[in-house]
């Protein structure tokens, strides 16, 4: 169980906060206006932003002392997502050692996770060489790789047009069916969200509000969200 | 955290090499009193150094303009070759200068031809003149980007307005020059303020001696240490003086970008257009005729070169290969690390090599023979020295890396060799390799502390270079000197086509 204790952020005058809990497994939508704190709930929970007050726990285990990099997560950006002078093999190797040290197993498992998203046979290539979409696919098999619990998407999939976009989250519900991961998307769009999430955080006016069944909250909007649906 | 633990003990040490050796010359020099000499030598050097700036900027100006509203074929050519006086060993350049100018020199035997008594390049204004050759082609590169900082947009603007010339120049220019130029008429300033080699051959007596020049010779000739550390500290309190005075200035850096965007389409016809084409031309004869020369005298003597150069060679190669890898590392450290750092990356340069080479010549004569230190001590001061341009080369393609792929590494617990290995050189190879051509073509050239730690037999090449020509064995210094900026040139290419090469 993912579980945000009283956790409060402090930017400067921008302020964040938020109390509650979800299952694990559970895929939640991210909604709510640009500026309102989307990004910085999923970089506290992922250990870019320290907390001002309050704790993240994953079950039950506090994440404050732990570094980006230690915590039971795994995070798409919006972008630069792939190193550009690496292969996708190399960045995907990343995710099991950042070392890259890297045994037979290993690389047995970056060819599957390749062919997992259907990439096989670009092992070679650099990021350069892909599309949006492919380079999506790429980070979503590092994440595939590297099997945290956790899993944050920070609209990775924003610059996508719709077709891709709904192919790229059909295949991040199978990941996270795969790997059983708890994942935090943020979103832009009310028909993503419905098709994803069962459950949805809207974040806004310095709140990250308790997740509520998705369907209801459409039908029933609060007004920050009526405000930013523009109904 | 290693990170701040490197770059801490890099500080630290940077800051034991600069100033230690000033806290030494200042003890030594306590209760000295200025003599009559010491003060003709302060005055020759501000102003050397006030006439070498503003002659150098006047002269800039112009082909600055010429150059950024003009295209033509080979113009990219041209502004590499504005690039060619920074990593030109000074010795070399001046031997160049010499030959055009000099008493037995292309101007010279025009003068005789004529029937005019010839010139002496002699003395102040032969310093200057060189330091114009050096400074000139910096100061335009530095205006060019202030001319190519102006939006298109405006010009187009201005062009749709009817905007003649003296309009752009009012309203577009000249604003821009109010900006720019003191920050350049200050940074040629400091550099002039620490002539030594040009003194040392185009200077020199009473009458045109400057600080530096004053420190060697009492060391060398007169061995009064005391005289020396009092000059030292003299060197030290302008310079830091100066330094401090660009705090106050916006300062233009020197290796930026976008000096290759197309020149604007708005260029005045008529006379303006010859002028400018004269201008580029006098100044790539300016540029191009001492190097010329320095080819042509030293091709000769080339493939005759007595062992002794050879070994000069060999010394200075490994003074200027080590000295260009601690540099860029030290810098590297610093420019991974928080900015904060980078007022210690820039405290050498208050510190010229004389005054250091005093410093470390003060720790170390009461236990060994300089001599046998020399390599070792041109070694350090050299990476010392460049390591402020190694950092500016590299601190914000670091920071730029830091703001792109910072957070992916450490989402993926990318951190310390690792992430040097599988990131950081790999990113920025480009960079690394242009400062190690740098700093290795600096210190491959450099003719400053060695002079003073040298024995007869431990030269430098630029030394070297610089002994013969006073041993009147001409031909000799001028094949040795082609073999210098040949090196030199080499080192700056291998290693800034290594960067490039690896990063494409």
């Amino acid at each position: 169980m993912l579980h945000l204790d009283r956790v409060g952020v402090r930017l400067g005058s921008f302020t964040l906060s938020a109390d509650w809990q979800a299952a694990a497994g559970e895929r939640l939508a991210v909604i709510g206006p640009s500026g309102g704190g989307k990004s910085t709930l999923l970089m506290a929970i992922a250990g870019f932003v320290a907390l001002a007050e309050g704790r993240v726990l994953w079950q039950g285990r506090d994440l404050g002392p732990m570094a980006p990099g230690e915590r039971p997560v795994s995070i798409l950006f919006q972008d630069q997502n792939l190193f550009p002078h690496l292969t996708l093999r190399e960045n995907l190797g990343l995710g099991l050692s950042p070392r890259l040290r890297l045994g037979p197993r290993d690389r047995e498992r970056i060819e599957a996770a390749l062919e997992r998203v259907g990439l096989s046979g670009l092992g070679d290539a650099r990021p350069g060489r892909l599309s949006g979409g492919q380079q999506g696919r790429a980070a979503l098999a590092r994440a595939l790789l590297r099997a945290r619990p956790i899993l944050l998407l920070d609209e990775p999939f924003a610059a996508l047009g719709p077709a891709l976009k709904s192919e790229m989250l059909t295949l991040v519900a199978e990941i996270a069916a795969e790997t059983q991961a708890t994942v935090l998307m943020v979103t832009h769009d009310p028909e993503d969200t419905r098709r994803f999430a069962g459950r949805t955080v809207l974040v806004a006016e310095g709140l990250a509000q308790p997740p509520r069944e998705t369907e209801a909250l459409f039908a029933d909007p609060p007004p920050a969200l009526r405000h930013y649906l523009g109904t | 955290m290693a990170r701040r633990a490197g770059a801490l003990i890099v500080a630290a040490a940077l800051a034991a090499l600069t100033l230690g050796p000033l806290a030494l010359v200042m003890a030594r020099a306590g209760g000295g009193a200025l003599g009559a000499a010491d003060w003709a030598a302060l005055r020759f050097t501000i102003l050397q150094a006030a006439l070498s700036s503003l002659v150098s900027v006047l002269l800039a100006v112009p082909v600055a303009r010429a150059l950024a509203r003009r295209s033509f074929p080979g113009r990219g050519l041209m502004i590499a070759l504005l690039g060619a006086p920074f990593l030109l060993p000074v010795i070399v350049a001046v031997l160049g200068i010499i030959a055009v100018f000099g008493r037995a020199g292309l101007f010279n035997r025009g003068f005789e031809a004529l029937g005019l008594a010839p010139l002496s390049i002699y003395g102040l204004h032969g310093v200057v003149l060189a330091h114009v050759f050096f400074n000139m082609p910096f100061a335009v590169r530095l205006i060019l980007q202030g001319w190519l900082a102006i939006p298109s947009e405006r010009f187009r603007l201005a062009a749709a307005l009817g905007f003649g010339p003296s309009d752009v120049a009012r309203h577009l220019e000249r604003p821009m020059l109010r900006e720019v130029l003191p920050g350049v008429v200050l940074v040629v300033f400091v550099i002039c303020l620490s002539s030594f080699a040009v003194a040392l051959t185009l200077g020199g007596g009473p009458r045109a001696t400057t600080v530096e020049l004053a420190i060697y010779q009492a060391l060398r000739f007169e061995f009064d240490l005391g005289r020396a550390a009092l000059l030292a500290a003299l060197q030290f309190t302008i310079c830091g003086a100066a330094v401090l005075a660009t705090g106050a200035v916006a300062l233009p850096s020197a290796f930026g970008a976008g000096l290759d965007r197309a020149a604007v389409p708005f260029a005045p016809r008529g006379w303006r257009r010859v002028a400018d084409a004269l201008v580029l031309t006098a100044a790539a004869a300016f540029l191009l005729l001492p190097m010329a020369m320095v080819a042509a005298r030293g091709l000769p003597g080339l493939f005759q070169l007595p062992p002794e150069v050879w070994a000069a060679a060999g010394r200075s190669l490994s003074v200027a290969l080590p000295s260009a890898f601690l540099s860029v590392s030290g810098a590297l450290v610093l420019a991974l690390a928080s900015p904060r750092f980078g007022l210690v990356a820039t405290l050498p340069l208050a510190a010229s090599s004389l005054v250091l080479g005093t410093g470390l010549f003060l720790a170390v004569h009461p236990f060994l023979n300089p001599t046998l230190v020399a390599l070792p001590v041109t070694m350090l001061v050299n990476a010392v020295l460049s390591l402020p341009f190694a950092y500016r080369i590299l601190a914000p393609e670091a920071r730029a890396l830091e703001a792109d792929y910072g957070r992916l590494a450490q989402a993926l617990g990318l951190g310390g060799l690792a992430r040097l290995r599988w990131l950081t050189l790999p990113r920025l190879r480009r960079p690394l390799g242009f400062a190690l051509g740098v700093s290795a073509a600096l210190a491959m050239g450099d003719l400053g502390v060695i002079a003073l730690f040298a024995g007869e037999g431990g030269a430098t090449l630029p030394l070297l270079v610089q002994r013969l020509m006073g041993a009147y064995r001409l031909e000799q210094a001028a094949g040795a000197a082609l073999l210098l900026v040949l090196t030199s040139f080499a080192l700056f290419w291998i290693f800034d086509r290594g960067g490039r090469h690896a990063a494409s």
